[in-house]
Protein backbone atom coordinates (compact mmCIF):
# COMPACT_ATOMS: atom_id res chain seq x y z
CA UNK A 1 0.00 0.00 0.00
CA UNK A 2 1.21 3.77 -1.10
CA UNK A 3 0.96 6.43 1.86
CA UNK A 4 -1.44 8.05 -0.43
CA UNK A 5 -3.82 5.13 -0.82
CA UNK A 6 -3.47 4.89 3.30
CA UNK A 7 -4.72 8.48 3.44
CA UNK A 8 -7.64 7.66 0.94
CA UNK A 9 -8.62 4.27 2.54
CA UNK A 10 -8.56 5.72 6.44
CA UNK A 11 -11.04 8.79 5.39
CA UNK A 12 -13.58 6.94 3.39
CA UNK A 13 -13.92 4.46 6.72
CA UNK A 14 -13.89 7.05 8.76
CA UNK A 15 -16.76 8.72 6.89
CA UNK A 16 -18.78 6.06 8.05
CA UNK A 17 -17.40 6.04 11.77
CA UNK A 18 -18.38 10.04 11.22
CA UNK A 19 -21.76 8.98 10.03
CA UNK A 20 -22.99 6.55 12.35
CA UNK A 21 -21.49 7.88 15.74
CA UNK A 22 -23.25 11.00 14.69
CA UNK A 23 -26.75 9.65 14.51
CA UNK A 24 -26.38 7.25 17.64
CA UNK A 25 -24.10 9.69 19.82
CA UNK A 26 -21.42 7.55 19.75
CA UNK A 27 -17.98 8.79 18.80
CA UNK A 28 -17.25 6.37 16.10
CA UNK A 29 -14.21 4.54 18.26
CA UNK A 30 -16.05 1.07 17.52
CA UNK A 31 -15.41 1.75 13.85
CA UNK A 32 -12.18 3.51 14.06
CA UNK A 33 -9.77 1.61 16.36
CA UNK A 34 -10.88 -2.18 15.02
CA UNK A 35 -10.65 -0.21 10.98
CA UNK A 36 -7.31 0.93 11.46
CA UNK A 37 -6.20 -2.16 13.51
CA UNK A 38 -7.03 -4.60 11.47
CA UNK A 39 -7.31 -2.93 8.16
CA UNK A 40 -4.65 -1.10 7.74
CA UNK A 41 -2.24 -2.60 10.50
CA UNK A 42 -1.78 0.51 12.97
CA UNK A 43 -0.75 -0.35 16.29
CA UNK A 44 -3.25 -0.04 19.02
CA UNK A 45 -1.69 2.96 20.62
CA UNK A 46 -1.81 5.41 17.34
CA UNK A 47 -5.39 3.66 16.96
CA UNK A 48 -6.56 5.03 20.47
CA UNK A 49 -5.01 8.53 19.79
CA UNK A 50 -6.65 8.64 16.37
CA UNK A 51 -9.84 7.50 17.69
CA UNK A 52 -10.02 10.25 20.75
CA UNK A 53 -9.60 13.01 17.50
CA UNK A 54 -12.54 11.00 15.71
CA UNK A 55 -15.03 11.44 19.38
CA UNK A 56 -13.86 15.38 19.30
CA UNK A 57 -14.28 15.70 15.49
CA UNK A 58 -18.15 13.41 15.44
CA UNK A 59 -19.47 15.72 18.52
CA UNK A 60 -18.35 19.34 17.40
CA UNK A 61 -19.47 17.96 13.51
CA UNK A 62 -22.73 16.64 14.92
CA UNK A 63 -23.45 19.06 17.44
CA UNK A 64 -23.57 22.06 15.11
CA UNK A 65 -26.57 21.34 13.56
CA UNK A 66 -27.68 19.46 17.04
CA UNK A 67 -27.48 22.61 19.03
CA UNK A 68 -28.93 24.93 16.48
CA UNK A 69 -32.03 22.85 15.70
CA UNK A 70 -32.89 22.50 19.57
CA UNK A 71 -32.26 18.99 19.42
CA UNK A 72 -29.72 18.76 22.12
CA UNK A 73 -30.40 19.81 25.36
CA UNK A 74 -27.88 22.09 26.63
CA UNK A 75 -29.17 22.69 30.22
CA UNK A 76 -28.68 18.43 31.06
CA UNK A 77 -25.36 18.37 29.04
CA UNK A 78 -23.72 21.32 30.93
CA UNK A 79 -25.12 19.25 34.06
CA UNK A 80 -24.14 16.38 33.61
CA UNK A 81 -20.63 17.54 32.20
CA UNK A 82 -19.95 17.76 35.65
CA UNK A 83 -19.81 14.54 36.36
CA UNK A 84 -18.42 13.12 33.21
CA UNK A 85 -15.18 15.55 33.29
CA UNK A 86 -14.41 14.53 37.11
CA UNK A 87 -14.96 10.85 35.96
CA UNK A 88 -12.57 11.39 32.86
CA UNK A 89 -10.02 12.69 35.06
CA UNK A 90 -10.54 9.48 37.75
CA UNK A 91 -10.29 7.44 35.10
CA UNK A 92 -6.85 8.74 33.95
CA UNK A 93 -5.33 8.86 37.51
CA UNK A 94 -6.22 5.25 38.08
CA UNK A 95 -5.01 3.90 34.89
CA UNK A 96 -2.14 1.54 35.24
CA UNK A 97 -3.98 0.72 39.42
CA UNK A 98 -6.40 -1.38 37.77
CA UNK A 99 -6.83 -4.28 35.08
CA UNK A 100 -8.34 -3.30 31.56
CA UNK A 101 -9.18 -6.72 30.98
CA UNK A 102 -11.51 -6.78 33.98
CA UNK A 103 -13.06 -3.54 33.30
CA UNK A 104 -13.70 -4.63 29.57
CA UNK A 105 -15.78 -7.96 31.11
CA UNK A 106 -17.38 -5.73 33.30
CA UNK A 107 -18.47 -2.96 31.05
CA UNK A 108 -19.22 -5.44 28.38
CA UNK A 109 -21.57 -7.05 29.89
CA UNK A 110 -23.13 -4.05 31.56
CA UNK A 111 -23.63 -3.00 27.47
CA UNK A 112 -24.84 -5.97 27.09
CA UNK A 113 -27.27 -6.24 29.78
CA UNK A 114 -28.64 -2.85 28.65
CA UNK A 115 -29.25 -3.12 25.26
CA UNK A 116 -31.65 -5.80 26.12
CA UNK A 117 -33.20 -3.88 28.59
CA UNK A 118 -33.93 -1.07 25.91
CA UNK A 119 -35.45 -3.67 23.44
CA UNK A 120 -37.49 -4.95 26.13
CA UNK A 121 -38.68 -1.25 26.33
CA UNK A 122 -38.66 -0.75 22.56
CA UNK A 123 -42.78 0.63 22.91
CA UNK A 124 -42.31 2.67 25.48
CA UNK A 125 -43.96 5.95 24.81
CA UNK A 126 -42.03 9.43 25.48
CA UNK A 127 -44.51 11.43 26.48
CA UNK A 128 -45.91 8.91 29.41
CA UNK A 129 -45.54 10.67 32.63
CA UNK A 130 -42.15 10.14 34.48
CA UNK A 131 -41.51 10.12 38.38
CA UNK A 132 -41.25 13.78 39.57
CA UNK A 133 -37.74 14.83 40.23
CA UNK A 134 -36.63 18.16 41.99
CA UNK A 135 -32.95 18.66 40.87
CA UNK A 136 -34.46 18.48 37.49
CA UNK A 137 -37.23 20.94 38.30
CA UNK A 138 -34.91 23.13 40.14
CA UNK A 139 -32.22 23.71 37.25
CA UNK A 140 -35.32 23.62 34.64
CA UNK A 141 -34.23 20.68 32.68
CA UNK A 142 -37.44 19.85 31.37
CA UNK A 143 -37.49 20.93 27.58
CA UNK A 144 -39.18 20.33 24.71
CA UNK A 145 -38.09 19.52 20.97
CA UNK A 146 -39.49 19.66 16.57
CA UNK A 147 -39.00 15.99 15.37
CA UNK A 148 -39.00 16.80 11.46
CA UNK A 149 -40.07 12.91 10.78
CA UNK A 150 -42.95 13.75 12.69
CA UNK A 151 -43.61 17.50 12.08
CA UNK A 152 -44.40 17.33 15.62
CA UNK A 153 -43.31 19.39 19.03
CA UNK A 154 -42.41 17.00 21.54
CA UNK A 155 -42.42 18.32 25.50
CA UNK A 156 -40.57 16.23 27.47
CA UNK A 157 -40.13 15.80 31.23
CA UNK A 158 -36.44 15.26 33.01
CA UNK A 159 -35.90 12.48 35.80
CA UNK A 160 -33.74 10.61 37.80
CA UNK A 161 -31.02 13.63 37.68
CA UNK A 162 -29.10 11.72 40.83
CA UNK A 163 -28.74 8.49 39.25
CA UNK A 164 -28.12 10.39 36.06
CA UNK A 165 -25.28 11.68 37.46
CA UNK A 166 -23.52 9.18 38.81
CA UNK A 167 -24.17 7.02 35.49
CA UNK A 168 -22.23 9.63 33.84
CA UNK A 169 -19.34 9.69 36.41
CA UNK A 170 -18.63 6.06 35.62
CA UNK A 171 -19.26 6.62 32.03
CA UNK A 172 -16.53 8.86 32.50
CA UNK A 173 -14.54 6.93 33.87
CA UNK A 174 -14.82 4.47 31.80
CA UNK A 175 -13.48 6.59 28.99
CA UNK A 176 -10.72 7.60 30.65
CA UNK A 177 -9.61 4.21 31.62
CA UNK A 178 -10.33 2.27 28.59
CA UNK A 179 -10.63 4.48 25.69
CA UNK A 180 -13.74 3.58 24.40
CA UNK A 181 -17.74 3.43 25.23
CA UNK A 182 -18.36 7.08 26.93
CA UNK A 183 -20.85 7.86 24.21
CA UNK A 184 -23.20 4.62 24.86
CA UNK A 185 -22.79 5.17 28.13
CA UNK A 186 -24.25 8.40 28.12
CA UNK A 187 -26.87 7.94 25.45
CA UNK A 188 -28.03 4.62 28.13
CA UNK A 189 -27.98 6.72 31.31
CA UNK A 190 -30.25 9.56 29.17
CA UNK A 191 -32.26 6.97 27.87
CA UNK A 192 -32.77 4.13 30.86
CA UNK A 193 -32.45 6.09 33.67
CA UNK A 194 -33.49 9.86 32.67
CA UNK A 195 -36.18 9.19 30.19
CA UNK A 196 -35.02 11.71 27.72
CA UNK A 197 -36.52 11.13 24.05
CA UNK A 198 -33.89 8.85 22.36
CA UNK A 199 -33.27 11.27 19.57
CA UNK A 200 -32.52 14.23 22.52
CA UNK A 201 -30.78 11.35 24.13
CA UNK A 202 -27.99 10.62 20.87
CA UNK A 203 -27.60 14.57 20.73
CA UNK A 204 -27.15 15.48 23.65
CA UNK A 205 -24.20 12.61 24.01
CA UNK A 206 -23.30 13.80 20.69
CA UNK A 207 -22.60 17.61 21.96
CA UNK A 208 -21.46 16.08 25.67
CA UNK A 209 -18.41 13.58 23.87
CA UNK A 210 -16.23 16.33 22.85
CA UNK A 211 -15.61 17.95 26.01
CA UNK A 212 -15.04 14.40 27.69
CA UNK A 213 -12.74 13.45 25.05
CA UNK A 214 -10.77 17.21 25.31
CA UNK A 215 -10.33 16.06 28.57
CA UNK A 216 -8.03 13.06 27.97
CA UNK A 217 -6.65 14.15 24.15
CA UNK A 218 -4.34 16.59 26.04
CA UNK A 219 -3.12 13.81 27.52
CA UNK A 220 -2.85 11.61 24.41
CA UNK A 221 -1.00 14.59 22.61
CA UNK A 222 1.86 15.32 24.81
CA UNK A 223 2.50 11.77 25.17
CA UNK A 224 2.44 11.14 21.44
CA UNK A 225 0.02 8.75 20.86
CA UNK A 226 -1.86 11.20 18.18
CA UNK A 227 0.04 10.56 15.00
CA UNK A 228 -0.84 13.29 12.39
CA UNK A 229 -0.24 11.17 9.25
CA UNK A 230 -2.81 8.59 11.05
CA UNK A 231 -4.75 11.09 12.87
CA UNK A 232 -5.47 13.64 9.88
CA UNK A 233 -7.94 11.43 7.32
CA UNK A 234 -9.44 10.44 10.09
CA UNK A 235 -9.96 13.57 11.16
CA UNK A 236 -11.37 14.72 7.77
CA UNK A 237 -13.39 12.08 7.14
CA UNK A 238 -15.00 11.93 10.33
CA UNK A 239 -16.04 15.31 9.74
CA UNK A 240 -17.63 15.02 7.05
CA UNK A 241 -19.76 11.94 7.43
CA UNK A 242 -20.92 13.35 10.71
CA UNK A 243 -21.49 16.79 8.80
CA UNK A 244 -23.60 14.76 6.92
CA UNK A 245 -25.49 12.15 9.56
CA UNK A 246 -26.66 15.22 11.78
CA UNK A 247 -28.66 16.43 8.53
CA UNK A 248 -30.11 12.78 9.06
CA UNK A 249 -31.01 12.17 12.25
CA UNK A 250 -33.82 14.61 12.61
CA UNK A 251 -35.54 13.18 9.33
CA UNK A 252 -35.62 9.81 10.24
CA UNK A 253 -37.87 7.56 12.81
CA UNK A 254 -37.06 7.28 16.44
CA UNK A 255 -37.93 3.86 16.85
CA UNK A 256 -35.34 3.01 13.59
CA UNK A 257 -32.53 5.28 14.82
CA UNK A 258 -33.17 3.26 18.63
CA UNK A 259 -33.39 -0.28 17.12
CA UNK A 260 -29.96 0.77 15.24
CA UNK A 261 -28.59 1.63 18.45
CA UNK A 262 -29.50 -1.15 20.23
CA UNK A 263 -27.33 -3.55 17.46
CA UNK A 264 -24.52 -1.62 17.82
CA UNK A 265 -24.05 -1.41 21.22
CA UNK A 266 -24.67 -5.21 21.11
CA UNK A 267 -21.65 -5.34 18.81
CA UNK A 268 -19.67 -3.02 21.03
CA UNK A 269 -20.61 -5.39 23.97
CA UNK A 270 -19.30 -8.01 22.37
CA UNK A 271 -15.78 -6.25 21.21
CA UNK A 272 -15.49 -5.18 25.13
CA UNK A 273 -15.43 -8.81 26.03
CA UNK A 274 -13.38 -9.96 23.56
CA UNK A 275 -10.99 -7.72 24.10
CA UNK A 276 -11.57 -8.28 28.13
CA UNK A 277 -10.89 -12.34 27.00
CA UNK A 278 -8.27 -11.62 25.11
CA UNK A 279 -6.15 -9.73 27.74
CA UNK A 280 -7.25 -11.68 30.76
CA UNK B 1 -30.41 25.31 9.69
CA UNK B 2 -33.61 25.17 11.47
CA UNK B 3 -36.40 23.36 10.63
CA UNK B 4 -39.22 24.13 12.91
CA UNK B 5 -41.42 25.84 10.69
CA UNK B 6 -42.18 29.42 11.35
CA UNK B 7 -46.26 29.00 11.71
CA UNK B 8 -46.06 26.26 13.67
CA UNK B 9 -48.00 27.53 17.08
CA UNK B 10 -44.40 25.59 18.96
CA UNK B 11 -42.17 26.99 16.53
CA UNK B 12 -38.73 27.95 18.83
CA UNK B 13 -38.49 31.40 19.08
CA UNK B 14 -35.78 32.45 17.36
CA UNK B 15 -35.29 35.65 19.19
CA UNK B 16 -35.29 34.17 22.71
CA UNK B 17 -32.03 34.37 24.54
CA UNK B 18 -31.62 30.66 24.71
CA UNK B 19 -31.44 30.00 21.09
CA UNK B 20 -29.26 33.05 20.60
CA UNK B 21 -27.44 30.80 22.61
CA UNK B 22 -27.56 28.31 20.79
CA UNK B 23 -27.13 29.96 17.54
CA UNK B 24 -23.91 31.08 19.16
CA UNK B 25 -22.29 28.15 20.32
CA UNK B 26 -22.94 26.47 16.96
CA UNK B 27 -20.90 29.02 15.01
CA UNK B 28 -18.75 28.17 17.51
CA UNK B 29 -18.46 24.44 16.80
CA UNK B 30 -18.96 24.97 13.04
CA UNK B 31 -16.19 27.79 12.45
CA UNK B 32 -13.67 25.23 15.05
CA UNK B 33 -14.26 22.44 12.89
CA UNK B 34 -13.97 24.32 9.34
CA UNK B 35 -11.15 25.67 10.45
CA UNK B 36 -9.68 22.76 12.05
CA UNK B 37 -10.32 20.74 9.00
CA UNK B 38 -8.43 23.38 6.44
CA UNK B 39 -5.46 23.03 8.07
CA UNK B 40 -5.66 19.89 8.22
CA UNK B 41 -6.75 19.64 4.80
CA UNK B 42 -3.68 22.08 3.68
CA UNK B 43 -0.87 20.06 5.85
CA UNK B 44 -1.72 16.62 4.09
CA UNK B 45 -1.38 18.55 1.16
CA UNK B 46 1.75 20.26 1.95
CA UNK B 47 2.67 16.28 2.76
CA UNK B 48 2.20 14.89 -0.70
CA UNK B 49 3.21 18.09 -2.53
CA UNK B 50 6.75 17.68 -0.04
CA UNK B 51 7.00 13.87 -1.42
CA UNK B 52 6.19 13.00 -4.71
CA UNK B 53 7.37 9.12 -3.75
CA UNK B 54 4.49 9.18 -1.52
CA UNK B 55 2.19 8.40 -4.54
CA UNK B 56 3.21 5.28 -5.66
CA UNK B 57 6.35 4.04 -3.25
CA UNK B 58 5.49 0.95 -1.36
CA UNK B 59 8.46 0.98 0.74
CA UNK B 60 7.08 4.22 2.74
CA UNK B 61 4.28 3.48 4.54
CA UNK B 62 5.93 1.32 6.92
CA UNK B 63 7.82 4.27 8.23
CA UNK B 64 5.21 6.83 8.38
CA UNK B 65 2.36 4.19 10.30
CA UNK B 66 5.38 4.06 12.84
CA UNK B 67 7.19 6.76 13.37
CA UNK B 68 7.53 8.38 16.75
CA UNK B 69 9.31 11.69 15.02
CA UNK B 70 6.45 13.91 14.46
CA UNK B 71 5.78 17.20 16.91
CA UNK B 72 4.11 16.14 19.99
CA UNK B 73 4.98 19.25 22.17
CA UNK B 74 3.65 23.36 21.78
CA UNK B 75 7.39 24.02 21.10
CA UNK B 76 7.89 21.11 18.71
CA UNK B 77 4.62 22.35 16.74
CA UNK B 78 5.51 26.07 16.29
CA UNK B 79 8.80 25.35 15.54
CA UNK B 80 7.80 22.85 12.64
CA UNK B 81 5.17 25.27 11.29
CA UNK B 82 8.26 27.61 10.69
CA UNK B 83 10.36 24.97 8.98
CA UNK B 84 7.12 24.41 6.41
CA UNK B 85 6.78 20.82 8.39
CA UNK B 86 3.99 19.28 6.93
CA UNK B 87 3.11 17.17 10.69
CA UNK B 88 3.31 20.25 12.34
CA UNK B 89 0.31 21.68 9.75
CA UNK B 90 -1.53 18.96 10.35
CA UNK B 91 -1.21 18.85 14.57
CA UNK B 92 -2.08 22.58 14.35
CA UNK B 93 -5.35 21.58 13.21
CA UNK B 94 -5.95 18.56 15.53
CA UNK B 95 -4.95 21.25 18.34
CA UNK B 96 -7.54 23.41 17.37
CA UNK B 97 -9.92 20.54 17.22
CA UNK B 98 -8.98 19.41 20.71
CA UNK B 99 -9.66 23.11 21.75
CA UNK B 100 -13.04 23.77 20.09
CA UNK B 101 -14.83 21.89 22.57
CA UNK B 102 -13.33 23.73 25.87
CA UNK B 103 -13.50 27.68 23.87
CA UNK B 104 -17.30 25.97 23.90
CA UNK B 105 -17.48 25.34 27.58
CA UNK B 106 -15.72 28.82 28.25
CA UNK B 107 -18.20 30.39 26.24
CA UNK B 108 -21.56 28.71 27.62
CA UNK B 109 -20.21 30.87 31.08
CA UNK B 110 -20.00 33.89 30.20
CA UNK B 111 -23.78 32.69 27.81
CA UNK B 112 -25.23 31.52 31.13
CA UNK B 113 -24.53 34.79 32.92
CA UNK B 114 -25.71 37.11 30.57
CA UNK B 115 -29.00 34.96 31.39
CA UNK B 116 -28.55 35.76 34.61
CA UNK B 117 -28.88 31.95 35.54
CA UNK B 118 -26.07 32.45 38.13
CA UNK B 119 -26.28 27.81 39.27
CA UNK B 120 -25.32 27.28 35.85
CA UNK B 121 -22.34 30.07 35.48
CA UNK B 122 -20.97 27.72 38.54
CA UNK B 123 -21.81 24.28 37.10
CA UNK B 124 -20.53 25.15 33.46
CA UNK B 125 -17.14 27.11 35.27
CA UNK B 126 -16.54 23.94 37.31
CA UNK B 127 -16.57 21.56 34.01
CA UNK B 128 -14.39 24.17 32.62
CA UNK B 129 -12.10 23.85 36.07
CA UNK B 130 -11.73 20.50 35.39
CA UNK B 131 -10.71 20.32 31.82
CA UNK B 132 -8.11 23.04 32.83
CA UNK B 133 -7.05 20.50 35.53
CA UNK B 134 -7.14 17.89 33.00
CA UNK B 135 -4.84 19.55 30.55
CA UNK B 136 -2.11 20.32 33.53
CA UNK B 137 -1.97 16.91 35.00
CA UNK B 138 -1.86 15.67 31.61
CA UNK B 139 1.19 17.65 30.55
CA UNK B 140 2.77 16.59 34.59
CA UNK B 141 2.11 13.27 34.07
CA UNK B 142 2.54 13.02 29.91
Amino acid sequence: MTPLEFTLLAFVLSIAAGFVGSLLGLGGGIIVIPALTLLLHVNIRFAIGASIISVIATSSGAAAAYVREHMSNLRVAMFLEIATTTGAISGAYLSGHIRPAALFLIFGTVMALSALQMLRHNERDSTAPVPPDRIADHLRLHDRYYDPNTGQVVAYRVTHSGLGLILMYLAGGVSGLLGVGSGAMKVLAMDLAMRLPFKVSTATSNFMIGVTAAASAGVYFARGDINPFIAAPVAAGVLGGALAGSHLLGRIDSARVRGFFIVVLLIIAAEMLYRGYASW
Amino acid sequence: MVNVPPNHPLAIDPHSPVHKVEIMLSMILRTGVIASLAIIVAGTIVRFAHHHDYLDSRTQLEDLRTSQSFPHSLKAVIDGVRQDRSDAIVAVGLLLLIVTPVIRVAVSIVAFAYQRDFTFVVLTAFVLGMLILSFLLGRAGG
